[in-house]
């Protein structure tokens, strides 16, 4: 199956080197069944520098462009890991790479949201409405597709591991919210005061007894883990005094102890079947480094913490998909404060049981002068929403015309891709 | 019927006791006397200027590279030994400063008897956005409330604008301190001497890096275009954002070394020697060479652009009136900023005139600073320990002076009302509830916090309450608390 609508114009790069090794497992293991597939969406908020996370080692303006924030081939010293001929991944994604070689990711490269100008703040919204414009959308396309759903087994579709719902997610459908942080000692008898002081008012009265829902899933997903989930080991900031990304290690397990939150929950009996996961720090203005400095330490906590998912989702991770994506890419060359200034074109990451992977799937424009969009950036030739709809058309089964209308609307343009799960 | 509540509540940080009875004869003219002039900190807690924090910042600094040296000779002599020093000090000193001002921010909330005109240096922080996450911002993230908002807020807004892109935590927050202009004497002077490695930039003298070579850093230029002026569907193009981005090379702070000494550390200094030579055309204006004027020229015609005004009285309005900003009002502020060039106390007075900040409802959810500030100016408490502050914003989610990103914290109920965010209010009113309780009658603080505003409901749950902890916290967690 051609993964891609687009033109043959231009070099379509396909890494098929991990699909014999997956094509080996026994496809019934992988099989739908309605309700069960899972999906987490990791959001970096800050625009990760898709050429340093998934470097083009093997285009010839790549390190003159990127100088000493790119990554050098595989089999150099701090090198890459080696994907195809082409790409490679950052150092710090050793996770990652084991799933590219284990069949279960995709890396999507020279990948755009519809959004062409270079505010994260639209940026993000337009990554998160589904729309092609920042304005003009309430709510988040994630939100749309809970709607379209067929019933599911849990009350509550998803959760989002913050105090707050991200746009991604907020709309008609109900969805909890929960972060790492304990509330667990909220004493019971002033809940149920609150609920009937709340009694006139939907609003607060809505919010809480979803929060009390919420509370008893985490207590019934601690108790199923025999370890307390509210206050996972180094992802709890609350009594150190200070700002928590100042220090750099808690700042990578918070993103880990985030993780293990989804999954606890996922795991939970009638358990909400859609994570999102939220990470910023990727706004690399300065000083960004190379293999190793400060992008590389944020690659690492991200990489921990899709290892951490991974781990404690356990049974469900083959029926898992995990989408990460960034608002967008980050200049090709290097600015004069060694770091990157927001661009355009950049890279995401579908990973997961229920991925077909072992592939680089990019249209690659080059980065010559020529091919680089207004003289800077890596110029995207996928639709990000072309990847969406595939996911949420192959792994969560919801129908074409729902998801050409209402989820996406104004989509025509990007098509679905085709075949990125296991069948 | 409810206008000295609107006052106290939506414009001002909520109601101390004896608030309601002073704003009550004329709510209206009880907030325009409060907004001329500048703000200065209530409470006691001394803080320590920028220029103070980086000198004591760069003494830690080599302190700390002394440690390492130390701890680096040991361990090649004692294979026990640790390589890393076990404190930071560059990091307990700038902690240090960070606690003092968040402390100071909230006694000042707490206790100030013009809390309109506090709301509006809060406003202004947060439309002028750094966060303290950014390693290089922690100890100086408060100083720029302090310094830059508090003397201007109630003055003009170009000489507000002026004062916060020349302030140090902003050089350093958006990385404009090394922005360098390719045609400037330090970029000529370094392609002349190929070879040359060390101007003093930090970083840049390690002899196994590649040569340094220089450019500009767009992050300061186009967030001031997109969140200080114009806003995002304000008219510039990427080329406009380059082009500023040259004008403005050489803003930078005082105290490099090499090549780059000069100026006083932690204190604005223009370096002439990174500034980019030449006239530039912005917004389709030839701005002519003037060194640092020519950055301050921009700035000048930005403050009274007509699509600044349109920007900063949308934010104004959803910020005093409702998430969803009503037009006529928006154009009521927007028009008097135009008229008077930006005077700010003309600007908050049409504010105030716009008859739907008046409406009665309460349409504002109130975010984690609301609610803490409130809380405490209705308990008539000021808080005296740091960490107690700290981490009241670390569980409620609105870490002070950290909102992550150059946007600053959103401003609407959507973004703050998750139910687990209300659950974690909860447990922050029950913990206060324990503090506070003695001495307090829960419904007498309902009359006094919230005024005609009380809930005949809300008045029944307080007095059936198992105890005055429980009523205290039904009070704080009630909607018409929440609100404002």
């Amino acid at each position: 199956m051609h993964p891609c609508h687009m033109s043959t114009r231009r070099r379509f790069l396909v890494g098929a080197g991990a699909l014999a090794a997956s094509a080996a497992l026994p496809n019934v293991l992988f099989a739908h069944t309605g309700g069960s597939a899972r999906l987490v969406v990791v959001i970096l908020r800050g625009a990760m520098d898709g050429l340093a996370a998934v470097p083009p080692h093997a285009d010839p303006n790549y390190a003159g462009l990127h100088r000493e924030l790119a990554i050098s081939a595989p089999g150099a010293a701090d090198g890459a890991l080696a994907l195809d001929g082409t790409f490679g991944l950052h150092p710090s994604l050793a996770f990652l790479h084991e799933r590219y070689l284990a069949g279960e990711l995709l890396v999507f490269h020279a990948v755009a949201s519809p959004y062409r100008d270079r505010s994260h703040f639209d940026g993000q919204n337009v990554l998160e409405n589904g729309l092609a414009k920042p304005l003009g959308s309430a709510d988040g396309w994630l939100n749309r597709a809970l709607a379209a759903l067929p019933r599911g087994h849990g009350a509550e579709r998803a959760v989002a591991i913050s105090q707050n719902v991200p746009l991604i997610l907020r709309g008609d459908v109900p969805v909890m919210s929960k972060s790492p942080q304990a509330t667990a000692d909220v004493d019971e008898d002033l809940l149920a005061r609150l609920a009937d002081l709340y009694s006139q008012d939907d609003w607060f009265s809505a919010r809480l007894s979803e929060a009390v829902q919420t509370e008893k899933l985490a207590d019934e997903g601690s108790a199923a883990d025999g370890q307390p989930m509210s206050a996972p080991a180094g992802a709890q900031p609350a009594m150190a005094a200070a700002p928590n990304s100042t220090a750099k290690p808690a700042a990578a397990d918070r993103i880990s102890g985030v993780a293990r939150m989804a999954a606890a929950l996922m795991r939970s009996e009638g358990g909400p079947e859609v994570a999102v996961i939220e990470a910023g720090g990727w706004d690399t203005h300065a000083n960004q480094g190379g293999a190793r400095g400060a992008l590389a330490q944020r690659l690492t906590g991200l990489d921990k913490a899709l290892r951490t998912l991974a781990d404690e989702l356990g049974p469900l991770w083959p029926q898992t998909a995990v989408l990460v994506v960034t608002e967008f890419g980050r200049t090709a060359a290097m600015n004069g404060t060694r770091g990157t200034d927001h661009g355009t074109g950049g890279c995401a990451f579908l990973a997961g049981g229920a991925v077909r992977g072992g592939r680089v799937l990019a249209d690659w424009p080059g980065l010559a002068r020529t091919a680089l969009l207004d003289n800077r950036d890596l110029r995207p030739t996928l639709d990000l929403r072309s990847v969406f709809k595939a996911v949420l058309d192959e792994h969560l089964r919801v129908d074409a015309k729902t998801l050409a209308t209402r989820i996406f609307p104004d989509s025509s343009g990007a098509r679905p891709l085709q075949g990125l799960m296991r069948a | 019927m409810v206008q000295t509540e609107i006052a106290a509540l939506r414009f001002g940080l909520g109601a101390r006791p004896g608030d309601l009875a002073a704003a009550a004869a004329d709510p209206r003219g009880w907030l325009t006397a409060q907004i001329k002039g500048a703000v200065a900190l209530a409470g006691n807690t001394p803080l320590a200027a920028s220029d103070q924090i980086f000198a004591e910042l760069t003494a830690a600094r080599d302190e700390f590279q002394e440690m390492k040296r130390e701890a680096a000779s040991r361990s090649s002599t004692d294979p026990k030994s640790t390589a890393a020093p076990a404190v930071n000090p560059v990091r307990d000193s700038y902690l240090r400063h960070y606690r003092a001002q968040v402390l100071a921010r909230a006694q000042s909330a707490a206790l100030t008897t013009r809390p309109f005109a506090e709301r509006l240096v809060h406003f202004w922080t947060n439309h002028f956005a750094v966060s303290a996450d950014k390693f290089a911002v922690i100890g100086v993230a408060g100083t720029l409330e302090n310094e830059a908002i508090r003397p201007h807020v109630g003055g003009r807004f170009v000489d507000l604008l002026t004062a916060v892109e020349q302030h140090p935590a902003m050089i350093a927050f958006l990385d404009n301190q090394y922005s360098v202009g390719k045609d400037s004497e330090l970029a000529q002077l370094a392609a002349r001497r190929a070879g040359a490695r060390s101007f003093g930039l930090p970083r840049a003298d390690a002899p196994d890096k590649p040569k340094r070579e220089f450019g500009i850093n767009e992050n300061l230029a186009r967030e001031i275009l997109e969140l200080h002026t114009l806003g995002v569907n304000g008219g510039y193009t990427q080329n406009d954002v380059t082009t500023f981005a040259q004008i403005i090379t050489g803003w930078s702070i005082g105290g490099g070394k090499g090549r780059l000494a000069g100026g006083i550390p932690g204190r604005f200094y223009f370096r002439d020697n990174l500034h980019e030579p030449g006239a530039k055309t912005f917004l389709g204006k030839t701005y002519y060479e003037g060194g640092q004027r020519q950055g301050e020229a921009v700035l000048a015609d930005l403050a009274r652009h007509p699509a600044t005004a349109r920007f900063i009285a949308t934010k104004l309005v959803r910020h005093f009136v409702a998430d969803d900003p009503p037009a006529a009002a928006v154009d009521r502020v927007a028009r008097a900023f135009l008229k008077t060039g930006g005077d700010l106390p003309s600007v908050y007075a049409a504010l105030v005139e716009a008859p739907e900040a008046w409406d009665a409802g309460m349409r504002k959810f109130k975010t984690p600073e609301d609610f803490v500030f409130s809380t405490l100016r209705a308990l008539n408490a000021s808080p005296e320990k740091p960490e107690e502050v700290v981490r009241s914003f670390e569980l409620l989610g609105q870490r002070q002076y950290t909102p992550g990103s150059p946007a600053g914290w959103p401003d609407t109920a959507k973004s703050w009302d998750g139910s687990d965010a209300l659950m974690h209010r909860v447990l922050w009113a029950s913990r206060i509830a324990g503090r506070y309780e003695r001495g307090i009658d829960p419904v007498d603080l309902a009359a006094s916090s919230l005024g005609a505003y009380v809930r005949p409901g809300t008045v029944t749950a307080l007095r059936r309450a198992s105890s005055s902890t429980q009523a205290l916290a039904l009070l704080l967690m009630s909607p018409e608390f929440q609100r404002r």
